[in-house]
């Protein structure tokens, strides 16, 4: 199924920056299909005029609840009528719609501007239990966990200290929010690129962090990446000794067992995933290219469908490929659509 | 035939056909009014409602959204050419007052990949293809024709009116003997359906119309988009990378009505009608100009289930209106 129209309750509209709004939806279809990445295609009136729906990703979307969270900013006359919308209207969302992040253990989030919304729906998903470990049965308690195998962390470039209301949405994620301003008021002077590298190699364990966090969210965990691995790595020669049968060589089992864990834990970024204006995207792409941590990138496209009927939002890809943004994108490996 | 005639037929008792329950079988036969299927150009369709060439992709991207065999009348692929074409560079669609620019510049695989790779998969649906085909020259449309008329083709939307690329497509449409001898040589090369895509952007559509006719069209299709062009004052540059683009959308609806009007009026030809239908009365309005079907194109950009919603609201409109037949309406504009 590639999508729904629904007509989504509005369950919240508010305005939470000069020109950025947030907005909850009811609207279960998208809620129980919704992947990290994906949009919805908003219609913003009955009418003719605008005459398109608006794309926009999810910020967040809960299944359990079936609702969806909508971040946008007010750019024309389509978003200035989707502010007049009060609790209790309907909405016609089409989605969910595109491609979506693959996640990783350990990623680093990149956004900017409104491509801030998909980092904070992965990074709300990290507090997000795994889906067979969602529901309860009489008989079971089943425990509720987090996805403990995911985490990430966040950079954010403003323009200036005004945006830092952007950051804040983060405080219930357990991620460390780094923030950059063109002006240097907040974080570091600069773009997302400038403090890239002291985090991926900080991470690694190469280089000591300087930088300070603008903000932790709830749940962040206090293990050092050193440290997660060696628990990592006892954890697993405890399994594998207490699994192994009788006889085989307990040096033989250690090693492959610390071996095997080394390689699957956290020794660095394993990914950089980042949503924003194109050239900040494109320098990200670069700067994770330098340190061969693998980029996808979600792309922006002026759509006329989003269903990939009308070829309105086509992108080249590598090799004289062409891409429908709509459909076979927005979300793709950055060597793929940069190059 | 009114629903005041048929009443007194008495076929369907004494209150007629528009107070029956549609949805109950009538001794064993399925009740038929109101009827909205039609014969066009010896194609059956199951309803008048075919799916705009260029909006629809190649409908299989609609099939979430649509019963493809039971709520379409006809598809019209996306523009297909002789060779894979990768559309035009930059900003290919703008937004603009109640329509839509676009200069996607005929973006297709091919005739011959369509025919491989994609043509198998439409074949599954039972809904009447149209091959819409653009060419740079006239050998081009040969080829066109001789590749596309296979098993699953149904006729061609033959496309000699695209604004959006440089050779070929809307130069042919704005001069009578090149139209003709575009038509000429299509229908040398196939013995399906061949209905000619005329262009708004001419002077006179009655006279491309006619020499269409002549050169062995079976049907008219109009009409494709209206040159137009966007500027974005913040940037002072055209919105489009192609500078200039196709309008569709309820904008263009009275210029198409007007020029429907004239060609039924001065040709007989089956007509397929279109230009910003986005309800079941935008359909009416056009039949009732002398379109004997029509096509839905931007309105399927807007909401993917367009096409069913605007035949429902059709059929209402015939219940409503006691028109038995949906044909019954083709024409039936009643002097001011």
């Amino acid at each position: 199924m590639s999508g729904y129209v629904e007509m989504a309750r509005v369950l919240r509209n508010e305005q939470i920056g000069s020109d950025v709004w947030i907005m909850d939806l009811y609207a279960p279809k998208q809620a129980a299909e919704a992947k990290v990445g994906q949009f919805c295609n908003v219609r913003v009136t009955g009418g003719t005029a605008p005459l398109l729906r608006r794309p926009i990703s999810y910020a967040g979307f809960d299944s359990n609840e079936g609702t969806i969270t909508l971040l946008y900013r007010v750019v024309g006359s389509g978003t200035e009528l989707m502010t007049k919308l009060k609790e209790g209207d309907e909405l016609d969302c089409l989605g969910p719609l595109g491609s979506q992040f693959e996640l990783t253990d350990n990623m680093l989030l990149v956004g900017g501007g409104v491509g801030i919304a998909p980092m904070l729906c992965i990074a709300s998903k990290l507090n997000e239990v795994e889906d067979t470990t969602r529901y309860t049965t009489e008989e079971e308690e089943v425990e509720i966990q987090p996805m403990a195998s995911k985490k990430a962390t966040v950079v954010l470039g403003f323009r200036n200290e005004s945006e830092t209301f952007w950051a804040d949405l983060f405080k219930d994620c357990p991620v460390e929010v780094y923030v950059t301003t063109d002006d240097g008021s907040v974080g570091t002077k600069g773009f997302p690129t400038a403090i890239m590298g002291e985090l991926i190699t900080s991470e690694r364990g190469e280089a000591q962090r300087v930088l300070t966090p603008y903000l932790t969210g709830a749940g962040k965990s206090e293990l050092m990446p050193q440290n997660a691995r060696l628990e990592a790595t006892t954890q697993a020669i405890e399994e594998a000794l207490a699994a192994a049968p009788e006889g085989v060589s307990v040096e033989a089992v250690a090693e492959t067992a610390d071996a095997a864990a080394a390689e699957g834990c956290n020794i660095g970024f394993t990914s950089v995933l980042t949503c924003g204006p194109t050239p900040m995207m494109k320098g990200v792409a670069k700067v994770a290219e330098e340190y061969t941590v693998s980029c996808q990138v979600s792309l922006e496209e002026r759509m006329g469908c989003g269903t990939g009927g009308c070829l309105g939002c086509g992108c080249h890809g590598r090799g004289g490929k062409r891409y429908k943004v709509c459909k076979e994108v927005p979300v793709f490996p950055a060597e793929e659509v940069f190059f | 035939m009114s629903h005041e005639q048929l009443a007194q037929l008495g076929d369907h008792g004494e209150l007629g056909y528009k107070h029956m329950d549609h949805s109950k079988d009538l001794n064993g036969k399925k009740p038929a009014y109101p009827d909205l299927a039609v014969d066009f150009c010896g194609i059956k369709m199951k309803n008048p409602i075919v799916a705009a060439s260029g909006t629809f992709g190649f409908g299989l991207e609609y099939a979430d959204y649509l019963d493809l065999s039971n709520e379409v009348g006809a598809i019209s692929v996306k523009g297909l050419t002789p060779q894979a074409r990768n559309g035009n560079e930059g900003t290919r669609i703008a937004e603009t007052p109640s329509g839509l620019l676009n200069c996607i510049g005929l973006e297709n695989p091919g005739a011959e990949a369509f025919v491989e790779h994609i043509l198998p998969e439409l074949r599954k649906y039972d809904v009447p293809i149209l091959a819409n085909i653009s060419a740079a020259d006239v050998d081009g449309y040969a080829f066109m024709a001789k590749t596309l008329t296979v098993e699953g083709v149904a006729g061609f939307e033959v496309n000699i009116s695209c604004p959006n690329v440089k050779n070929g497509g809307m130069a042919f449409g704005v001069c009578a003997e090149s139209a003709a001898a575009v038509c000429k040589i299509v229908r040398q090369n196939t013995d399906l359906s061949v209905i000619m895509k005329l262009s708004p952007n001419v002077t006179d559509i009655v006279e491309i119309a006619r020499a269409v006719k002549e050169a062995g069209a079976d049907g008219l299709s109009m009409i494709n988009t209206l040159l137009g062009m966007a500027i974005d004052v913040k940037t002072r540059r055209p919105i489009l990378g192609n500078l200039y683009g196709g309008l569709s959308g309820p904008a263009v609806k009275p210029v198409a009505l007007r020029l429907v009007h004239q060609v039924a009026q001065a040709i007989d030809l089956p007509i397929m009608g279109m230009g910003g239908i986005m309800t079941g009365t935008d359909a009416v309005e056009f039949m009732l100009a002398g379109a004997d079907i029509v096509s839905v194109g931007t309105a399927s950009m807007v909401d993917p289930g367009a096409i069913g919603q605007i035949a429902r609201e059709m059929h209402e409109y015939c219940e409503d209106t006691g028109i038995a037949h949906i044909s019954d309406l083709v024409g039936a504009l009643q002097p001011y």
